[in-house]
This record gives C-alpha cells, sequence and structure tokens, in this order.
C-alpha cells in the first residue's frame, strides 16, 4: 500500500515566520509537470496577500533595519554566503519545484544553479561594495571629505514573474547586500518556489524581517506599497506598463526612488560567459543614498 | 567638559619663589577649533573699512600702539627719537593723537621717563628675563622691581612656557601671581609667547591662567619668535576676555604683538575687537598693538587720505 | 612637584558640569538682558562707513529674450514679465515668457545639437568649450557677483566670495570629466541621456545653473534650462558667455518663465531627463507628472537639516556655524541648519553667546560689502516668513531678533531664532526657507540622532563636538546626504551633494553626480 503523503501548507515570509494572510483569501496553484509534484497534491492553496499583509511586512522590514543595516559588510556576506550553502543543500528541492511550475528538467537545473551562483556573487561583494562606490573628495581648503554609500531602508521589489525564482534572487540580494532590508511580491506564477526559497532563508542565519516575502497579485499590493511612507524605494520588474505607472506617480507623494523594468520574457538573467548579465554594481547601487561627510582639519 | 583647577601655591617648589596665596580659579575646559576660527577672523578680515571709518580707525590705532624697541642694541639716543615719535608721531597734523607707550628694555626706563615726562605716554617694560623667562624667579621678580622703581607704568612679563608645555600650569599661574605682586602700582601684561604653545587650546588655557594670576592685560608674543601675533590667535584670547568679563564684569586688555606691520592689519584687528568685545574695549586702556613699524605705514595711510595722493616712504621719519 | 602642593596641574580631573566654582564656558549670563549684570555693548564707537560695490560698469539691458538654438529670440508668448531688485523694488529690466510653443522650440533645438554635434563631439572637445565657459566666467565675475544680488538680493561679499567662484569651479571640475567618463564608472560603460530639462530655484541662480549645465555637457548631454522667475538675470548672462565661448548652437538653451513654462520643460515628450532643485511640494509634482514616461529624474529638494552642538564643542566656533547655517543667505538655503539641536547643559550659555552674536550682524543694502543678511528674495516668501513667524508666536514660543533697523523699501527680514521650541511646533517640521532658527534641546547622544532624524526631509546635519569618535558615530546615524562635523554649508564640485528621503534623489558634484546624466550598462 502506497503511504499517503504529509502535505504543507504554503506561506507568506515575514518577520522570520510564515504566516497566512490575515485576509484569510488564498490562490490556487496547479502543478504543470504531474510528475514533480513530490509529497504536494497537484493543486496547492498560495495565501493571496493583502494590503494589511504588505503593512506588516514593511512594518517588519523597518524593524529589521537598524539591525541589519549596522552589521558589518563581512557579517553580511557570510550570511548571504550561507543562504547559498542553504539553496546548495536544497537543490533537488528547488528543481523539482520549478520543473513542477513547468521548466525541463535542464532549464530548472540551470536555473537553480544560477541562483545559487548568484547568491555566492553577492555574498562576496557585501565588502567590495563601498570601496567601489566611495570617493575621497578633494576639496580645496583644509577640510577632509568623503561619501561612502548607506543603504536607503525599506526597499519593496516586485519580483518577475519568470524566472521565478532567479529572478527573485538576483532582485532581492543586491539590495539587502548593501544593508537594506526588503518586502517583495514574489512571482504569481510560481509562488511555491519562492516559498521553498523562504524556507532557506528561515535556515540562513538571515535575521527575521530583513526579506519578507509576500503571495499574491503585485497588481493589487504594490500600489499600496509604492503609497506606504516607510518605503524608501521600489523595484518593479513587471510588463504590466499600467503598474508601472501606477507605482511611479503614487511614489512620489514620499519622494520614492522607484525604478521600474519592463520584463520582456526574453530578458536573460544569467549567462556563465558573460558576468555582466543579471547581476553588477548596477543592482546594488541603485538603492543606495550617497552620504557625505565633511570635518575641518587642523591642530 | 574638561574642567581642572589650578590651586593655587602655599610651598612651591621653583627656586626663589615667595609664598602667594590666590583665589582658586578653574580651566573653562574650553576648546578651540583652529579651521573655524581662522575662518571667523578671515571672515573679519573681509570688512570694508573705507573713508571717516578708516581715519577714526586709524588714528584709534595710533593711540593704541605701544611703539616698541627691544634690541640689543638699543641706545638713550635711539629711545629719545622713538618717544618724540610716540609724543607727537606727525608734527604736521596735530589731529594725529599720541601713541599709548614707549615699550623698552628694562635699562632704557629712565631714558624714557625723562623724554616723555609730562606727555601722557606710559612707559612699559618688558621684564621677568625677557624673552625666554628662563631665570630662576627671585631674579626675574627683581627685573620687575627695578623697572618699576626706575619709572615703569607697565611692565610686560613673559611666562615660563616650559611650564605651560610641560602640564605644570600651578608654576605658570603663581609666578604671574608674583609678578603681579612685584609691579606694585604697575600694569601687568602676561606675554603668552603663542608661537611656542603649538595650539589654540593652549592658548586659550594660558589666556585663563594669565588672567586668573591677575593679568591686567594678556599679550600674545615677545617678537622674538614666529609666528607672532596672528588674527586668530588673537581672537582665541579675546573670547576668553569676554568669557570672564562676563562672568565677573572684570575687563582684561588685550596687546597682540609682533607681526602687525600694516594699516590694513590694525583695522582688521580693530574689526575683531569691535565685533567680539564691543565697544567698551575700543581704547587704548584695553587694546594695544606692540609694534614698531606699524606707526609709518598708518601715518602714511591717514596722509593719503587726507591729501588724496600716496605718500613716499620718506616723508616720515624713520627711528 | 611638592606632592603636598595643592597646585598639581589637573588637567585631566573631571569637574562636574554644574560644579559651582568655575567659570566653565564664563558667559553663563546672558548679556544685555538684566541690568546689573555685565553685558557687551555693540554700539556705534567705530562705525563702518558705507562701502557699497560699484556697479557703474555693469550693464543690465531694459529687456531679455529667450536664448534659443544660440540665438536670443522673442518668445511665441509675445509677454515679458519684470524682474525687480528686492532690495528696493525697482525694476531691472523685462524678461521673456516662454510659453508651450517656445519650450517646444528650445527642446527642439536642444535635440538638434544633441544628434548632430554634442553627442558626437569627442570628449576632448566637448572639456574644451567647458573649461572656456569656466574661464569667462571667472573674466566676469564681478559683473556676476553684482548682477547676481541686485537680482536676488543676497549680500555681494556672498555673491562674489561664494556664488561665482563656486559657479566657475563647477565648470572647471566637470569639463574634465568629459574625456574620463569610461574611468568614473568602473568598466561600466557610459551614454548620455540625451536632451535634460533642468529647473533650478532663485536662492543661488548661477551657482544652481552651473550645477545643473556643467555635469549635463560634461557628459555630453544638451540642455534647455529654465531658471527662476524671480533672477532670471544670471542664468541670461551665463547664455551670454555660452554665445562668447562658442558653443555649439543648441547645446544650452535658456527660457524664462514661471511654475508654468516649468511644467511644459517637465512634461515635454521629447525631454529625456529631468532635473529639478526646489521645493519638495513641486519636486512631489514633476515626479507624478513624469510617472510612466521613462524621463529619468533627479530631485533636489528641502530640508530641515539640524546643527547638534554638544557640550564638549568649540562652542564660539559652533555659534560661528549655527549662525553660518541658517543665516547664510538669509536663510534661503536647502541645507540651512534652521533646527539647532543643542545639549541641555549648555543651552542658555550658547543662547546668550548667539544673542550677542546677532547683534553684529549687519543687515542692509544687499551691494554694501559689510552687509551680512540682505534682502528676502520675493515678497511671497516675506510673507511665508512671516507667517511661520507668527505661528511660533502663536504658540508662546520665545522670540528673539537681531536689533537691525529694516530698510523702509523692499523686502527685509530680520535673523530671528525660537528658543523653547518641541519637535511638534511647525517651525521646527516646516522648512522656512528664511533667517529663522529653531531652538530645541537634547540631552544624550540618541536623543540628538532621533531628533535629527525626526523629519522627512534628509538633506544635511552638523554635528559640533571636540571628540572624534562622537563625530563619527553621529556621521554614521543621521540619515542625511551631507553631514558636516565641526563645519557648516561647505560645498565644492568634487563633493557629492544631495538628499535622503524628502529631500529628494540623486547626486551633484563628484563622480557620484555623474550618474545623474549618463545610461549605465551593467
Amino acid at each position: 500500500m502506497t503511504r499517503l503523503s504529509i502535505t504543507k501548507a504554503y506561506k507568506m515570509y515575514v518577520g522570520g515566520a510564515f504566516v497566512r494572510s490575515e485576509s484569510g483569501r488564498y490562490f490556487q496553484v496547479s502543478a504543470n509537470d504531474k510528475s514533480a509534484t513530490g509529497a504536494d497534491p497537484e493543486t496547492v492553496n498560495i495565501p493571496l496577500g493583502s494590503r494589511k499583509d504588505a503593512r506588516d511586512a514593511v512594518l517588519a522590514a523597518k524593524n529589521a533595519f537598524d539591525g541589519w543595516s549596522a552589521r558589518t559588510a563581512f557579517n553580511r556576506g557570510q550570511i548571504l554566503y550561507r543562504l547559498a550553502e542553504m539553496l546548495e543543500s536544497r537543490r533537488d528541492e528547488l528543481t523539482a519545484s520549478l520543473q513542477r511550475a513547468g521548466l525541463s528538467a535542464k532549464d530548472a537545473e540551470a536555473e537553480v544553479g544560477a541562483s545559487v551562483d548568484r547568491a555566492i556573487f553577492y555574498a562576496g561583494f557585501c565588502d567590495k561594495l563601498t570601496a567601489l562606490l566611495s570617493s575621497y573628495n578633494p576639496v580645496p581648503g583644509p577640510h577632509f571629505d568623503f561619501s561612502v554609500p548607506d543603504p536607503m531602508g525599506v526597499i519593496a521589489v516586485v519580483a518577475p514573474a519568470k524566472p521565478a525564482l532567479l529572478g527573485l534572487v538576483s532582485t532581492i540580494l543586491p539590495i539587502i547586500a548593501a544593508g537594506n532590508t526588503v518586502v517583495a511580491i514574489a512571482s504569481k506564477d510560481d509562488p511555491r518556489t519562492a516559498v521553498l526559497f523562504c524556507e532557506c532563508l528561515a535556515t540562513s542565519d538571515l535575521p527575521g524581517g530583513v526579506i519578507n516575502v509576500l503571495t499574491g497579485d503585485a497588481k493589487e499590493i504594490a500600489p499600496h506599497l509604492a503609497k506606504h511612507r516607510e518605503v524608501a524605494g521600489i523595484d518593479a520588474w513587471t510588463e504590466d506598463a499600467e503598474l508601472r505607472a501606477k507605482l511611479e506617480a503614487e511614489g512620489s507623494d514620499s519622494v520614492k526612488r522607484v525604478t521600474t523594468h519592463g520584463t520582456p520574457v526574453d530578458l536573460k538573467w544569467y549567462d556563465a560567459a558573460d558576468p555582466q548579465v543579471g547581476q553588477g554594481l548596477g543592482f546594488l547601487e541603485r538603492f543606495l543614498e550617497t552620504k557625505t561627510i565633511w570635518h575641518p582639519v587642523g591642530v | 567638559m574638561n574642567h581642572g583647577t589650578i590651586h593655587s601655591s602655599q610651598a612651591s617648589s621653583t627656586p626663589g619663589s615667595s609664598v602667594v596665596a590666590r583665589p582658586r580659579p578653574s580651566f573653562s575646559g574650553t576648546t578651540v577649533d583652529k579651521v573655524a576660527i581662522e575662518e571667523r577672523v578671515g571672515a573679519l578680515a573681509k570688512r570694508s573699512i573705507k573713508k571717516q571709518a578708516k581715519v577714526a580707525g586709524l588714528k584709534l590705532t595710533t593711540s593704541m600702539i605701544d611703539l616698541t624697541t627691544l634690541e640689543g642694541k638699543d641706545t638713550p639716543g635711539k629711545v629719545r627719537a622713538l618717544c618724540a615719535k610716540a609724543r607727537r608721531p606727525l608734527a604736521s597734523d596735530p589731529s594725529i593723537p599720541a601713541c599709548a607707550a614707549i615699550c623698552v628694555y628694562p635699562n632704557m626706563v629712565p631714558v624714557a621717563k625723562e623724554a616723555l615726562a609730562g606727555s601722557g605716554v606710559h612707559i612699559a617694560s618688558v621684564a621677568t628675563a625677557f624673552p625666554s623667562g628662563q631665570s630662576p624667579l627671585d631674579i626675574k621678580l627683581d627685573d620687575v622691581r627695578r623697572a618699576v622703581d626706575f619709572g615703569a607704568d607697565e611692565i610686560d612679563m613673559v611666562i615660563d612656557r616650559g611650564a605651560m608645555l610641560s602640564g605644570d600650569y600651578a608654576k605658570v599661574f603663581d609666578e604671574i601671581a608674583a609678578t603681579k605682586e612685584a609691579c606694585g602700582p604697575a600694569h601687568l601684561k602676561v606675554i603668552l609667547e603663542t608661537g611656542e604653545l603649538g595650539t589654540y587650546d593652549l592658548v586659550r588655557r594660558a589666556s585663563e591662567i594669565g588672567i586668573a594670576a591677575g593679568g591686567d592685560f594678556i599679550k600674545t608674543s615677545t617678537g622674538k619668535v614666529q609666528p607672532a601675533a596672528t588674527p586668530a590667535v588673537t581672537l582665541v584670547m579675546l573670547e576668553c576676555i569676554r568669557d570672564h568679563y562676563l562672568a565677573t564684569g572684570k575687563k582684561i586688555g588685550m596687546k597682540p604683538a609682533g607681526g602687525v606691520r600694516t594699516a590694513k592689519q590694525a583695522l582688521h584687528y580693530l574689526v575683531i575687537v569691535k565685533e567680539t568685545l564691543g565697544d567698551a574695549w575700543l581704547t587704548p586702556d584695553l587694546f594695544r598693538f606692540g609694534a614698531s613699524a606699524l606707526l609709518n605705514d598708518v601715518l602714511m595711510q591717514l596722509e593719503k587720505e587726507r591729501t588724496g595722493n600716496y605718500a613716499a616712504s620718506d616723508d616720515f621719519s624713520k627711528e | 612637584m611638592d606632592s603636598a602642593n595643592p597646585f598639581h596641574a589637573s588637567t585631566g580631573t573631571a569637574v562636574p558640569a554644574n560644579a559651582t566654582n568655575g567659570t566653565s564656558h564664563g558667559a553663563s549670563v546672558a548679556s544685555g538682558t538684566s541690568p546689573g549684570k555685565p553685558a557687551l555693548d555693540f554700539g556705534a564707537a567705530w562705525e563702518y562707513a558705507p562701502a557699497p560695490e560699484a556697479r557703474d560698469h555693469v550693464k543690465i539691458d531694459p529687456r531679455y529674450e529667450l536664448f534659443i538654438g544660440g540665438k536670443w529670440q522673442a518668445p511665441a508668448s509675445g509677454s515679458y514679465f519684470p524682474t525687480i531688485n528686492p532690495s528696493d523694488e525697482s525694476q531691472l529690466s523685462e524678461v521673456a515668457e516662454a510659453n508651450e510653443a517656445d519650450v517646444d522650440k528650445a527642446v527642439k533645438a536642444a535635440r538638434h545639437a544633441y544628434e548632430k554635434t554634442w553627442s558626437k563631439m569627442p570628449g576632448a572637445e566637448r572639456a574644451k568649450y567647458i573649461f572656456r565657459i569656466a574661464r569667462a566666467m571667472q573674466e566676469k565675475a564681478r559683473e556676476l557677483a553684482i548682477v547676481e544680488t541686485l537680482d536676488g538680493g543676497k549680500p555681494i561679499k556672498e555673491s562674489r566670495d561664494v556664488d561665482v567662484p563656486l559657479a566657475s569651479a563647477h565648470f572647471f571640475y566637470h569639463a574634465g570629466w568629459a574625456d574620463k567618463l569610461h574611468y568614473a564608472f568602473q568598466g561600466r560603460k557610459a551614454r548620455p541621456l540625451g536632451v535634460a530639462g533642468q529647473i533650478i530655484p532663485w536662492n543661488f541662480p548661477l551657482l544652481m545653473a552651473a550645477w545643473k549645465i556643467a555635469p549635463a555637457l560634461a557628459c555630453g548631454n544638451t540642455v534647455v534650462l529654465k531658471p527662476a522667475e524671480t533672477t532670471p538675470l544670471t542664468a541670461l548672462l551665463l547664455a551670454k558667455i555660452c554665445q562668447e565661448a562658442e558653443l555649439p548652437d543648441g547645446v544650452v538653451n535658456i527660457v524664462t518663465g514661471a511654475g508654468k513654462t516649468g511644467a511644459a520643460l517637465a512634461g515635454h515628450g521629447d525631454v529625456d531627463k529631468v532635473a529639478f532643485t526646489g521645493s519638495t511640494g513641486v519636486g512631489k509634482r514633476i515626479q507624478r507628472a513624469i510617472a510612466g514616461s521613462k524621463k529619468r529624474l533627479t530631485l533636489e529638494l528641502g530640508g530641515k537639516a539640524a546643527n547638534i552642538v554638544f557640550a564638549d564643542a568649540p562652542l564660539d566656533q559652533a555659534v560661528e556655524g549655527v549662525i553660518n547655517g541658517i543665516y547664510f543667505n538669509q536663510g534661503h538655503v536647502c541645507c540651512a541648519g534652521s533646527r539647532l539641536l543643542i545639549e541641555e547643559s549648555v543651552h542658555d550659555v550658547f543662547v546668550a553667546k548667539l544673542k550677542d552674536r546677532l547683534r553684529t550682524m549687519r543687515l542692509g543694502d544687499p551691494l554694501d560689502k559689510n552687509t551680512d543678511i540682505g534682502a528676502i528674495n520675493s515678497r511671497m516668501q516675506l510673507d511665508r516668513i512671516k507667517e511661520l513667524v507668527a505661528s511660533g508666536e502663536e504658540e508662546g514660543l520665545d522670540r528673539f531678533s537681531a536689533p537691525c533697523e529694516l530698510p523702509s523699501k523692499g523686502f527685509w527680514f530680520p535673523p530671528t531664532f525660537f528658543t523653547g521650541v518641541a519637535q511638534t511646533s511647525r517651525i521646527a517640521r516646516e522648512e522656512i526657507f528664511g533667517p529663522v532658527l529653531s531652538i530645541l534641546t537634547f540631552r544624550t547622544p540618541d536623543e540628538a540622532v532621533e531628533k535629527a532624524n525626526n523629519t522627512m526631509y534628509g538633506l544635511s546635519a552638523g554635528v559640533w563636538t571636540d571628540k572624534g569618535a562622537k563625530i563619527f558615530w553621529m556621521a554614521q546615524k543621521l540619515r542625511a546626504g551631507v553631514i558636516w562635523g565641526n563645519t557648516f554649508n561647505k560645498l565644492d564640485p568634487s563633493s557629492p551633494f544631495g538628499g535622503y528621503k524628502e529631500s529628494g534623489f540623486g547626486r551633484e558634484g563628484g563622480r557620484q553626480g555623474l550618474a545623474s546624466y549618463v545610461e549605465l550598462d551593467g
């Protein structure tokens, strides 16, 4: 007799805990590849995040910011490296999840591998970016003057629909590498893999609240994040031009840093031969302030 | 705040010192930012002093000059000539006031006393083993008493910079206090020799000691060490005088000495005084310039204002 | 030294701050307030004579047209508006008011210049044009300073020593970048954006024009610049300098006008980049207006900077820093230190020092070289200042204004501060943009940081302390784009400037500032 498996309740990741939507709402995601359902049934229920969920996530991210941004860059790098280790250890599960969502085994494997590599890339970037983005400014007169990058605070991310895992990893890790905290809205096409990713986060020494992942409809949730005054910036990867414009407009009330990107399906997120693809300083720099400090020199 | 206390000595180890009992003042702990204070005097240097303000300022300057000669080669002849100039700086213009004082070595005081009799011009004498001060205290005090006996109205003493730099503030304080006693009726100017103190913080502290120990004036320099008076060091000392006045009601005088050579510089100093201490200090009773070359440049500028033409240096007497 | 000698040097001996025996910060009494206490008298014992800067060699045209495509062109609108001297309300000139058609013409000229000449020109050649502009500004420095002072009301010593030299320095600095952009972005390739629409305020008219134009040109963009309606003249003189430097036609275009002209420029469909310096309110409107347009945007907006003075600071220099921080340019400064946070233990001493210092400030003819406080830029701004000051008085806050005599004509406001201000007071939260300081107290460094950051703005902050470690701790905690430690209001083209939070985004100056005018790959 075959054993009946225990199914998992998929939850959003907020403040280091897995939570259902306060709204009680859910949406269903069915397996494209029925051979990859694993322990899950063919159809699973995913929380449909609400405005209040977004509010809770922002609060968690806000509360995590001071501690996270005050950690040493070395320590942030260590934690990101630990995350890569956790992703590596759950490669099979992540690969199966991507297959479940419709990727070929080869593509799924490649995406998971690229995601792990991306985590490594940013793990090693945490204690480099300051050197690359800082300057000593040769002002005339007896003053010591320098500029350093400084994280902005809470950044909201509308993760690309595809690739569901690599897109999420590529957009949120550079933001936290620099000391920001994140509220991300996962791909609605494959939220299940995002939740698996959050389970890796939960075991990676990352303090609760640094990364918060909501599932649901970006069109519904993101405008609330754009209007939320505690959110310093938004990085939106969506083909929905109307949503992009809306986020830019709503963000203006708090002079938010809003960057929007259309994501044509053929956008490349990884190329082993070209390290510029899908990663780099540009991703880091987007949500960093420059802080300039002056001090007289004299006895 | 970094407060420290100077305690009055009952048994100083300094050879030849006398026992003095003084009130026990404390340091304010005030520090000075070099760049900012230099910016401040730089900004005040940009005050544009024209026309009647310039004439008034230069006449005031003349009245504030301690016309100085402190050379090994000083002779009675040289001192008499200087005294004549101090009494009447420019024979052709009686509206130009006399200088505040003549400043000489003790040996020249009797000559100056005779030459200045009845003029109202004071006689200042340097003393206390000027300029280094590196002699036993009893010799320095004797130096003071003799200068006063010779007829000096004002004594310009030097502090023990070695003691100041080695942190022996008590010794500095004691010596000033003892010197003040030795002065009797003569006014005491305390020379800090700021060029040897190294920082504005120490200038501030030395100023506080000089005032607390009984100085009537504090003075920047001997003129024998570079840098001598600068606008910034003067401002540090003026701020100390101001704080003392506001705390006690007692007005202490200020004398920048050495390095003030031009009329323009002198007006800059007056601007600093005016905007730091106000009207009450714009008087020779409370502000002096220790200078020799300054007077002729001031006279030259006054002539230019009077005649509208630039003068030649030989238009003025050279002593 | 004899150990029995109570005279031991005790520099390190800490005495409680409330020790009663000390002359600690001697001025522990407010001078001039209670009879019998020693007070300084800043009277007329020696008065400075008037020292006005000669203006006879400076010629202001009775009328200025628009500068489009390298030519002076009458506006399609057909209308002109006067620009006045705010110190006496006399009319200096009249300038063209650009409407949408004029703006369109200017953008077309800029696009044409971008495509035909400027984007194709080697960086080294662009650099030489920008150097030429810098040099010409130096040569005309006196003229520029006088016109800046006449048109805007700021003291000549500021336009002469700050605005004009810094403006020229911005061109010099950025000229050198034009052929070195490939070094600036760590292996990433930089492309110009195209046509930049730039809108600048009235507080530093020429300097802001330089901040906007110089980096845009260095990076290969062409510009259409709209100066503020109350201070258009120096931008027009700069246009003349561009002409004399033989800058290719259309690379720099100047359109004068008010808010409508600015809106037309920001909203123009063929503008690739909008750069705005001005109020947070207008900045928000621009950001909303261009949403969905793919235009790049940088905003340099308002501020409510805290100038934090610790008890261990060099207090007399901190006084100067506070004075400079709030009264420089009549407080018409976005990064002005408009909130003084003073450690409670030295509050009384510090306020007494500030009062004495204010008594020496000289308000009057902006062209007089000894003037410290010039005219308020416009009647509108004066009304806003008065309204906010009235709100402070209604809240029952304690006001002190320098005893300056105000001229009968023109727009004037004496340097003023309020004590006893709470975080909730309007004058502690809203940008006044005038010579009005709000004084608050704090007890601990944590409290200072909390109060300093407790604002929607984040442009600048000042910290005064003699302790190095404290400066760096504070600098790390303060959420502001520029932190001045033991100094204030220092600006330089090599030093990135810009805000956090609602003070805007993007930087101006330095290597970092170039990013506002290029597209980067990767």
